[in-house]
């Protein structure tokens, strides 16, 4: 019976350890990918400042309340816009941004195909 | 023919290119942060600082009543310089002032309204800095004019004179 409330425990606690490891790595996610909006190229991760270490703990109070990783970055965009953000979503402003490198990438590949393949033949 | 397109599309991809580099050349490096107004006042919860009493921001804000939020904090030197004219702001009857103090011990905070006086009607105690986040606040000070539960001004930094006239003219 010893055993049993002893392993017992030690599951519980490993398992709150693993838990708050869990949260810690999607909040330190979550830190690197917002801007701080007060220091010079800085994520509020890196940044020691007041703004950053609010963030911070209010992202910790928002995953405790269940808020996903997406409804977070949404959330601070609402209240900061975009400009929080690292990594820009796909949207009206960002598009040329996001598609303009695609787009070069598959006309170099087609220049490339062209010479070298289609000559080959 | 197919020889002769393929330089065309290459330099007109480099002229787009080039023409939006060059006008982003022109653009300013200065970030200058977004004051969102006429969104809705953020729904919280906070302590009151007179008493051990959580609050929520909807018994705060009534409808028909001009409001100016203000973050201060007994350690920011602008927000000092900025008091006086709270204090005066504070006898003009169409407004209530309500105060959020961000990131201050409750001493030090009594011992600033006891120095420069206080124009607070109600003071939200944020100790975390939470709240200020929650109003989209970049620091102290930071004042919100808020007209039917909406955002309708935001003031970034201390408030002057000419502010302070402002204020006073849109609360007429």
């Amino acid at each position: 019976m010893k055993i049993l409330k002893l392993s017992l425990i030690f599951l519980l606690i490993f398992s709150f350890n693993s838990l708050k490891a869990n949260n810690e790595g999607i909040n330190s996610k979550i830190t690197k990918n917002l801007r701080c909006l007060i220091c010079q190229g800085q994520s509020v991760y890196d940044s020691d400042s007041e703004f950053a270490i609010s963030i911070k703990t209010l992202v910790d109070k928002k995953l405790e309340e269940g808020f996903s990783e997406n409804q977070i970055y949404d959330f601070f965009k609402e209240k900061y816009g975009d400009w929080i953000l690292y990594d820009p979503e796909l949207n009206k402003n960002t598009y040329i941004l996001w598609l303009l490198p695609i787009l070069i990438f598959l006309i170099g590949g087609a220049i490339i195909a062209k010479t070298f393949i289609i000559k080959k033949k | 023919m197919k020889n002769k397109l393929l330089p065309i599309i290459i330099t007109s991809l480099f002229i787009i290119i080039f023409i939006f580099f060059y006008k982003g050349l022109k653009n300013s490096n200065i970030y200058t942060p977004e004051t969102k107004i006429n969104i809705k006042v953020p729904l919280f919860d906070g302590e009151l600082f007179s008493e051990k009493k959580i609050i929520n921001s909807l018994e705060l804000f009534q409808v028909d009543k001009y409001y100016l939020l203000n973050i201060w904090s007994s350690w920011c030197v602008p927000c000092r310089q900025e008091h006086p004219l709270l204090m005066n702001l504070s006898k003009n009857r169409n407004i209530e002032l309500i105060g959020i103090n961000y990131k201050d011990t409750k001493i030090n905070a009594k011992n600033f309204l006891a120095e420069l006086g206080n124009p607070y009607k109600k003071i939200i105690f944020d100790d975390k800095g939470i709240i200020a986040i929650e109003w989209g606040a970049y620091g102290v000070p930071e004042s919100y004019l808020i007209k039917d539960g909406i955002i309708i001004k935001k003031y970034i930094g201390p408030l002057n004179k000419t502010l302070f006239n402002e204020i006073n003219f849109l609360t007429k």
